[in-house]
Order: C-alpha cells, then structure tokens, then sequence
C-alpha cells in the first residue's frame, strides 16, 4: 500500500528527481480532451437510455415533446464521464479491480496543467484559467442583459431569450463565485500558508476541480436546451413547468455543489491537522481564517442544495410533487431550502474578500493586523449566523408571517461581526505606512464598496422598508455591492498580491492601476443608479419598465459596457506580461512577512524542503524584535514537540495517514 | 517558445473565444420567429385585415406536438408566427381560424370578450357569424385558446371545436378541417410593442399546462409592433 | 452594519493605543469634528429635502410607513457611512507612506486597544438593537406594514369595516374579484379612497408577487394559499401593480394600473360593473380563498391521469354543467 512515507519523503530528505515523464506522446494520456471526448459519450449514453425509459410515455412523447428524463441521465452520465476521461477515477477503479495505482510523478510540463494532477498549486492554477472563464461567459451575458435594459419598450432579445440570458448569468457567477478565492487561492495559498507539503486529500482537491469544470459545461448546456425562465433562484414550481435547460440548472448546481464540498472538506481537514508545528490557532494568517469559516459554510450548506435539487429533478422526470401544492408538495419548499443554503452561500462569497482584505492590509500599512482575534471572531461570527437568516428572502411570501420580526433581528444581528471586519481594518490603517500599491487599492476599494452593500443590507432586512425594496433592483444592486464591490475587487487585489507567488511573473502595475480606477469608477456608476431605479419601483429580471426610469437605466448600461472594458485591461496586461512576454518577479516584492513568501518561486513540488518551523505570526511588522516567522530549515530533531503550540504535520515520528 | 509563436497562439485563442462569443449572440437574436409586416403598402384610413388560425399541434419543426398560432401574411401565404408589424391607430379586423379543440378555462374571467368590437357592437365577437360577449367555458367544447392583449385590455376567448373530431394536426390547416370562425376588431393605439398570449393553459405535459409553447415566441404568445 | 463607532472614539477620549511622539495631532477629536459636522448636516439635509419625496410615497398608510422608515433608516445609516468615509480619507492622506518618514518597517504597533474594540462592539450592538425595536414597532402596529402576512395573519387593522378584495394571479396576468359586490372578477383594480382594504393575495399557478407599489403592498401569491396584506387608502390617485416574482416568459409585462378614487365614485364603478359582469359572474365558481384549478383538466396533463382534458374533478373554475 502506498503510504505518504513512500510518497513524500520524510524530512531532512532532499526531495526525489521527478519521475520518469509518460511514454508517449503527452495528447495520448488523459488530459481536457480524453475528459471531453468522454462527456460527449456519456452525454450521448445518458439520452439514449433516457429516451429507453420514456419511450411510449404519451406525456413526453404526444404532449410535451421534451424528455427530461434524457437530459438529466445524458448530464449526469456526461459528468461522469468527463471525470472517467480526465483520470479521476482511476485510483479508485485500480483499487476496485485489486490494482495497485502508481503514485504521480512530478512533472514540470506545462500540460501538467491539462491533466489531472494532484499538485495543489496546479488544481489552484487550474481553478484559476476556470473561474475566468466562468466570469467571462457569465461577464458577457450581463453586457446582453444591459443591452436589453437600454430601452423601456423595444426589445433586442425579446422576453423568453432575456430571461434565459438573466438566469444563465446570475447562476453562472453564483457557481464561480463560490468558488473564486477557494479555488484558486484556497488550493494554492493555504497548504504554503500554513507550512505543509500538500493538502490533505489530494485527489479530492483535483476532483472538486474536475466537477467545477464539469459544472461549467453543464451549466453551458441550459442555453442550447432552452434555458431556463426562473433566475439563479430557481423557484419552484416555475422550475417543475421549465423547459430542458432547467435540467442543467439542477444537475449543474448538484455538479457544482458535490465539488464545493469536496473543496471545502479538504481545506477545512488540511487547514485542521496540517499547520506546521509553531504554527498556533493565534497564529494562523487571517486569510486562512476566512478560508476555515467559508470552507465551513461550504460543507455545511450545500448539501442541502443539492437535495433541493434532486427533489426538483425528480419532480421533472419521475413527475414525484415535492414542490408541487396541489399534489401534496408545497411551493414553499424550494424557497426554505433553497434560501438555506442560498443565504450561507452569500457569505461563501463575502467571507473570503473579508480574508484577502484583513491579509493585504498589514502588508502595505506596515503595521500588525489591528485586532486579530476580532477578525477571526467576525468570520467565525458572521458563518454560524448565516444559518440562521433564510428567511428574510421571504418576508412578504405569507410563509411564517409571525417569525419575521426573529429573522429581522437574526438579519441584523450579523451585521455585528460583519462591522468587526471594519474595525479590524479601519483599525488597521492607523497612524500606519500606508502604501498605495495596486492590491492596496483594490483593498480599500474593497472596503468602499462593501460598505454600501452591507448598509443596503440593513435596509433590506427592516420588514417595513423591505415591503418596497424586496424582489426591485435595490436588492440587484445591493448583492453586487457586495460580491462584485466586495469579493471580486478582493479578488483583484489578491490577483495583484500573489501573482508574483503563482507564477514567477509580475502583472504591469501602471496597466494595473489603470484597471483599479477604470473597475472602481464605472463599476459606482453602474450599479449605484440601480439603487435608485429600485427604489423607484422596477422589479429584477424584467425585460420591460417605467418609460421615466430609461435614463437612469442607460447610463447604468453605458457604464456597464465601460465596466466590462476595464476587464480587458487585465486581459491584456495578463496576456502581455505573464504570457507573452513574462516579467519575472522579486522573490517577495512587498516584503510581506507571510510564510509563502519564504518558499522559492516557482514552489517546488514539494513546497518545503524541510517542514517550516513557526517562530511568529506573520504580521510583526513594525516590530523588529520579533522572530522571523518561521524557521525554514529547522534541524531534524527541532520538530513539534520543541516549539509546537500547534499540531504539526511535520512530526517525522508519526508517519501520517495515507493518502484519501 | 518564441514571442510571435505566443503572440500567435494567444491571438488565435482570442479570436476562438470572440467568434464564439460572437455566434452565440448572433444565434439568440436570429432565432425569433419572422414578423409579418401589415404596414408597409397600407393606405391610410383603411383598415388591415389579418387572419391568424391556431392549430393543435404544429405538427414540423423542431416542436412538432407544440400547440401553435399561425398567421397569414398579406401575399396570403401562413408562417408560423405571432409577431405583427401593425400601423398605429388604426382599425385591425382579425379573422381567427381555431382549429383546436377546448377545455374549461382555468380562470373563467377570461370567458368575457372585451377591447374589441363586431357588428359596430363593443365587447363583442362573432362566434361563426353570430355576435358572442361571453363564452360560458364549462359548457360545450370549451375554449381552446384567447386572444389576449392584456395592456390594451383585449381579451378573445376562442372556443374550441368538438375533440372527437377529426382534429387538424399538421399546420397550416385548411377549411376542410373542422373548425371555428371567430371575427373581431380593434384599434391599435400608438406605436410600441405590446404583448400578446393566450390564458388556456394549452401546453399539455407541462405543469399547469404553461410552459413550452405557453412560454415561447412563435407559439401562443406575441408581439404586436405597432409603428408610427 | 457598523455604526459610527470609529468617531466616538474620539468621544470617549481615548489617546492613542500606541503612542506617537509628543506633540501628536488629536487624530480622533479631527475626525469626530468632520464627521459629526457632515453628518448633521447630511441628514438634515436628507430629512427635509429628499425625505418626503422617497417613493412610495403617502398615497396609503402602508405607503406612508415604508416612507417613514426608509427615511428613519437612511438618517442613521448617513452617519455610518460618512463616519468610514471619513476616517479613511483622514487616515489614507495622513498615514500614507509620503507623509510618514521612517524605517521600512515602521507602522504602528498596536495590536489592538481594548477600549476602542469594546467601544465599537458596544455601539454596533446598540444599533443594531435599537434597529431591530423600531423595525418590530413598525412592522407590527400598522397591521404587518403592508406585507404579505398568510393566511392567518396576526397583526391586524383596527378599523370594522374593511374591504376584502382578492387577487388573482396567473400566468400572466392579474384579475381581481370583490366578494363583497356579488363576486365580480375583473382586470381592474379601482379602490375607494379613506378604507382599509384587506388584499388576499393567491396564484393558479407558479409564484407571482402582488407589488402595488404606490400602496406600499407587497406579497406572494402561492397556489393553494391566502396571502393577506391590509392597508389603509390616505389619498386619491392611480397606482402600478407589478409582478415581482419571477414567474415566467411575461414576467416583466405583468403589470396593470390601478386607481384610488373617492367612496362614491367606487361605489358607482363596483354597482356597474357588477352588473355589466353578471352574465360572466354567474359562470364563475362560488367565491372561496383559494383555488384549486389543475385539478379541473385545464392543467395541461403534466400529471398522467389528467391528460384528459375534461377530467372528472371539479373544483375551481370547472364546473362544468351538464351539456
């Protein structure tokens, strides 16, 4: 059996060469393309065996014509077999047939990045090309929406092409923005973060990764089978009514959803049992905080969601009634769980733009993060309490009338911890050096925007005030605030930040700085007058409105393109400066004192030649007294057992569990 | 890999993403059905004259057991349709040929004819030629479909032909198939595009029987366009 | 959200957690006096000039409170805002690096201040406490603020005599029908002026939402489920009903104007239409709260036994007399 001894070895060890590369020419070996390849197959197996069972079913065949049972078994069955196709289930097929899998070898390839690799920091740059192109397809889909919004009552997509457009848009950034920071950042950072060779379950790390892309392909899907008119929501029983794409809506979100816990159950183990010795619960980097508490979210919630959802899919094929009122369902039912899972999945979004921000801080005020504890009492604070405000979503749905002054005070209640992340940082830029560095922008932009988000937010949870504003595009431009102002200009920042860390290259930062202000401003301009077009009475995911409200709504839309400009400003400056002509980096260009910073660019395969020994946290800025924050060749005997506050994984004694 | 190797491969990658994001949008917007122009070579002061017919299954195309509305475009050709480029303020004498059959309207507000007119008479139709204000749903054959604009308050209940029928199937259908002739008139009002669908919850296999050809342009909704 | 609590540092006195060198401006007391002169005069500026302008407006009780309490909200949450803004403008132009001479390594030290944390939790939590009593006040003494409040709902209006009207939503439209004026079901919704009207809010179909916006309603329409919003009508005028639940194809074009006219000008309008409507009134079902219409073969079969499309149940909407 193959043990972590054999595979990495023990410390002191100097890591082995890498292995013998794949015979063969690499396009042989399972990569993207043999994943592909098979999930058009099990796609095409899925639908056959799907029309198999409702053959000579008059209802699908006389009435409706759309067979959803084909469509759901073809999604499923194609996921699975872009799974098969990549790889990612070749260890556990081997072990079924009683084979014993050969470990991976390092390879150093770039199609490393094409294949299944269980390397965290290739599933975070994986995650990284993913999310992109997420956010781009889902991007220019919020353009198509803006456009459509440009004039109150001449049509460009019409009312079904439009709704189909909203609702593969909200979902599609829903589905990346779960998975934004944790992806990439969270695969990538955390194991360098907290001192240790690998995460904890690798081939389930690099399976969340191959069920997010799957999930993309899936989701993609809703539009040539004629999307669906319900919005990321999904509400039911409009979902049971839907045509096929509502069927990749489901199965997508269950895609999606199996991957978001999977990632955030490795991390929240890896975080747990892997920190290097020295490195205490008081000395965890915030950012690993943040990315605990939305792992926790991560696991917890989406369950739920996921159930949900087969319920509904079972609605639509085997015609079951669990949300269906005159068959005994209820129409609420989706509503509870959907906002179940739906409200700690906005945290899941705001929590690790909480991370990102608390992290870059200090860095670029030189000063120690003000009130650590308080930050990771905030995070912690705010994802225990997302369980418990769902229903604020559904004030005014005659569900539980009597229990909305309970949620209002739950609603409210989180903006508690939620201010703690403010006095943290605010606490933070006293009487500090600040340097005004592109992912410092982006930070404080950060905080600008979020700030608007979360005081809308309050608005929105007062009963009265939210009789007005629930369901209008107060609310639309509220959730942007906060995942578009918040998470993705956090987003941004960390891009700047760590780029240097993911890959050996520094971004333009005169292009960079073009781009911050470019995103800052017209991203104000175009959603701060959807406050006002709320207020003034016109509904979200309408394709028709008030002839009065046409100027406020164009110039949002006007800004809106502008907004989806400055993206290309990244794009070029990525392109240019990473790709085509690489600027290699410091090997810490903000002098930060985070412990990834300490490991070599590019990180070596197995990040640490020797455990890391924590010594301090990493935000002693300002005090050069302190000990540096971790001792990177400690001598062999100086493991946990000497400095160990926390438990470490390092401990050569206690060989550790195998591999999941 | 040399500079303009990388140029190229990203610029070529580029250039994928672009088309495609190009063909997508392209795509969406060619798939709305055709409008039939009532406007151009109409004179003035005269009324238009349309004929539309509703089918119960279309019976081709890529939704061959969807219900349907055709219209006829003035070279008296049927497409299969519901969009309508109409002149603003001026009377439209709709000729309906139903050719589906009826049920009980789920809402039987949507029995009561109103926004048009027949035999100078408002809030009426003609029901094969005789005056109709009120169709009573749970009697007869039912009505197979409305014709309804709901923002200029027409409302037309079309009643259905006897299901035991030899019913059309295959569209467009044709006079020797048993049918109803319903006849009515209105006036559009100024330009803009208003909406029109019908109320019968005719889109069987889908829950509440509104989805599918009740949610699709082309099929038992619409667009009036009125122009100036 | 977090309140203000940055500039009340400033008032508790607090020096500084880590001491400059002497001479060190009062940082606190600057910001404090900034934000507290903005403040006060933003919010006055908002209360007296914007504040009687925020939709919906005072055409309803319902209306008027949602105005009240957004305004009441908006006066608390100016402060909170500008209290941010301007520490961080104050911080960011005199803490930054140009301005602050010294080692690379040369911030601040500290790493937090009891007094200020503990400050700033005690206020966000009075805030956000006192917020919480004003939003049940609200929401409770005017009768559920003109939310959906069920089928049963709790807080109800005073007055004796209301008028009940019902909504009926659909695919894509909404009807209306007034129990009280022999059931007529029309697409008109005209209300009298000076009358608290009871909204029983239910769907045939998919989830809509009732959103008379200038009446300060709102509520869900649930098959199978008497949603029930109250108010009170202050002022004539016409109003827009909108769906605000996505509901389908149509959803952005479910809309329809209704007005709020004097008692007697509604009394006259409901005595003709009933009549105008009797013919078709007397083919409608018998008035009940909820309906139950997919059983009656109009549901379009999704389900198999009701492919027929007279099926034998009758309910709402389908019964059917004998041929």
């Amino acid at each position: 059996m193959a043990t972590d001894s054999e595979l990495i070895p023990p410390i002191g060890a100097t890591p082995p060469p890498p292995g013998p590369p794949p015979r063969g020419p690499a396009w042989l070996h399972q990569n993207i393309f043999t994943a592909a390849i098979g999930a058009v197959a099990g796609y095409a197996f899925g639908h056959w065996v799907g029309n198999m069972i409702a053959s000579g079913y008059p209802n699908i065949n006389g009435a409706s014509g759309q067979n959803d049972i084909a469509i759901c078994l073809g999604l499923g069955i194609g996921v699975f077999g872009w799974l098969l196709g990549a790889g990612a289930l070749n260890y556990p097929l081997a072990k079924i047939v009683g084979r014993e899998p050969a470990p991976e070898a390092p390879e150093s390839n770039w199609t490393r990045y094409l294949r299944f690799s269980t390397d965290h920091k290739v599933v975070g740059i994986q995650y990284f090309f993913a999310v992109f192109v997420f956010l781009f397809t889902a991007g220019l889909l919020a353009m198509a929406i803006r456009t459509e919004l440009l004039s109150p009552t001449t049509h460009i997509f019409g009312p079904g092409t439009y709704i189909e457009i909203v609702g593969e848009h909200g979902t599609m950034m829903m589905m990346m923005a779960s998975s934004l920071v944790v992806g990439p950042l969270g695969n990538f950072l955390v194991p360098l973060m907290i001192g240790s060779r690998r995460t904890a379950f690798p081939r389930i790390e690099a399976s969340s990764f191959w069920l997010f892309s799957g999930g993309y392909l899936v989701i993609v899907t809703a539009l040539p089978l004629g999307g669906f008119p319900t919005g990321w929501t999904g509400y039911a029983p409009l979902q049971t009514q839907a045509a096929g794409g509502m069927d990749s809506y489901l199965v997508g979100f269950a895609v999606i959803g199996t991957g978001m816990v999977l990632a955030g159950f490795n991390l929240i183990a890896t975080i747990i049992h892997y920190r290097a010795p020295g490195l205490s619960w008081s000395r965890l980097p915030v950012f690993v905080w943040s990315i605990l508490a939305t792992s926790a979210l991560l696991t917890l919630a989406t369950p739920t969601l996921i159930c949900a959802g087969l319920f509904g899919i079972l609605d639509r094929t085997a015609q079951t009634a669990f949300y269906v009122t005159e068959r005994g369902g209820s129409s609420f039912l989706w509503e509870n769980l959907f906002w179940f899972f739906g409200h700690p999945e906005v945290y899941i979004m705001a929590l690790p733009g909480f991370g990102i921000v608390s992290e870059i801080l200090p860095v670029f005020t030189r000063r120690p993060l003000f009130a650590y504890r308080v930050a990771a009492a905030g995070m912690f604070g705010v994802a225990l309490l997302s369980f418990f405000v769902w229903q604020h979503h559904l004030f005014q749905s005659g569900i539980n009338p009597d229990m909305r002054p309970l949620f209002m005070l739950t609603t409210e209640l989180i903006s508690i911890p939620t201010g703690f992340i403010y006095l943290v940082t605010l606490g933070t830029l006293y009487k500090a050096k600040i340097h005004f560095d592109v992912p410092m922008l982006f930070a404080l932009g950060m905080l600008f925007n979020f700030l608007i988000g979360g005081v809308t937010g309050v608005f929105l949870s007062d009963v009265p005030v939210d009789v007005t504003v629930h369901g209008s595009f107060f609310v639309m431009a509220h959730f942007h605030y906060t995942i578009m102002g918040g998470l993705v200009f956090a987003f941004f920042a960390a891009i700047y930040y760590w780029m240097p860390k993911l890959t050996g290259r520094t971004l333009d930062m005169r292009l960079g700085r073009i781009h911050f202000w470019c995103m800052f401003v017209f991203f104000n301009m175009t959603f701060f007058p959807l406050f006002i077009v709320g207020i003034l009475g016109m509904p979200r995911r309408v394709f028709e409105y008030a002839h009065n409200l046409q100027g406020l709504n164009d110039f949002s839309s006007i800004s809106a393109y502008l907004l989806g400009a400055s993206f290309l400003i990244f794009v070029a400056n990525f392109i240019w400066t990473i790709i085509i002509e690489p600027r290699r980096a410091a090997a810490n260009p903000w002098n930060s004192l985070g412990l990834e910073w300490q490991t070599p660019t590019p990180v070596p395969y197995y990040n640490f030649e020797r455990i890391p020994v924590i010594l301090s946290d990493p935000y002693h800025y300002s005090e050069p007294e302190a000990l540096p924050v971790a001792d990177l060749a400690p001598r062999p005997s100086a493991g946990a057992a000497t400095v160990g506050v926390g438990r470490g994984s390092a401990d050569e004694t206690d060989p550790r569990p195998p591999m999941a | 890999m040399g500079r303009s190797a990388k140029i190229a491969i990203v610029g070529c990658l580029l250039a994928i993403a672009t088309g495609l994001a190009v063909f997508t949008a392209m795509a969406f917007v060619a798939s709305t059905p055709p409008t039939v122009d009532f406007v151009t070579g109409h004179q003035q002061g005269t009324p238009v004259n349309m004929e539309i017919q509703t089918v119960g299954s279309v019976g081709s195309g890529i939704h061959p057991s969807w219900v349907s509305y055709l219209t006829r475009q003035p070279n008296g050709r049927w497409v299969h349709t519901t969009l309508w480029s109409l002149p603003a303020h001026t009377k439209v004498n709709v000729t309906v040929l139903q050719y589906d059959s009826g049920s009980p309207l789920r809402n039987q507000q949507f029995g009561q004819v109103t926004g048009v007119s027949a035999d100078g008479r408002s809030g009426t139709m003609l029901l094969n030629g005789k005056p109709v204000s009120v169709v009573n749903s749970n009697v007869g054959n039912g009505v197979g479909h409305t014709f309804s604009a709901p923002s200029l308050g027409i409302n037309v209940p079309l009643v259905g032909v006897n299901g035991n029928a030899n019913l059309c199937g295959v569209a467009p259908c044709t006079t020797k198939s048993p049918h109803n002739v319903i006849q009515f008139s209105f006036t559009t009002p100024g330009p803009g595009e208003y909406r029109w669908q019908c109320f019968v919850p005719c889109g069987l296999g889908y829950l509440y029987g509104n989805g599918g050809p009740m949610q699709t342009i082309g099929y038992m909704d619409g667009f009036l366009k009125v122009v100036a | 959200m977090s309140d203000g609590a940055t500039t009340h540092q400033a008032g508790s006195g607090g020096t500084p957690p880590a001491g400059g060198p002497g001479g060190e401006p009062r940082h606190f007391r600057r910001i404090f006096t900034v934000w507290i002169s903005i403040s006060v005069v933003a919010d006055l500026l908002f209360w007296f000039l914007v504040g009687p302008h925020i939709p919906p407006g005072r055409m309803t009780s319902a209306a008027g409170g949602a105005q009240f309490d957004f305004n009441v909200l908006f006066v608390i949450a100016l402060p909170v805002i500008i209290g941010v803004w301007t520490y961080m403008a104050y911080a960011l132009s005199t803490w930054r690096k140009s301005r602050v001479p010294g080692l690379p390594l040369s911030g601040d030290r500290a790493r937090g201040h009891f007094g200020v944390q503990t400050a700033w939790m005690a206020i966000t939590s009075t805030v956000v406490i006192g917020l919480f009593v004003f939003g049940t006040v609200e929401l409770i003494v005017p009768a559920g603020a003109g939310g959906g409040e069920g089928p049963n709902p709790i807080w109800t209006p005073t007055s004796k005599t209301i008028l009940p009207i019902q909504v009926i939503a659909q695919q894509w439209k909404f009807t209306y029908r007034y129990p009280t004026f022999g059931g007529f079901e029309t697409s008109q919704l005209i209300l009298p002026d000076n009358t608290t009207i009871a909204f029983h809010v239910t769907s045939l179909d998919v989830i809509h939402d009732f959103w008379a916006y200038q009446l300060g309603i709102k509520a869900d329409a649930n098959p199978q489920q008497d949603n029930v919003a109250f108010t009170t009508t202050d002022q004539v005028g016409s109003f827009t009903v909108r769906c605000d639940e996505l509901c389908g194809l149509w959803h952005g074009a479910m809309y329809n104007y209704g007005k709020v006219v004097t008692k007697s000008a509604f009394e006259s309008w409901a005595t003709r239409t009933r009549a105008q409507l009797a013919a078709n009134t007397k083919n409608l079902p018998p008035f009940a709260w909820t309906y139950d219409p997919s059983a009656n073969g109009a549901g379009g079969g999704y389900y198999p036994s009701n492919v027929d499309h007279f099926s034998k149940v009758e309910t709402y909407g389908a019964q059917r007399a004998k041929v």
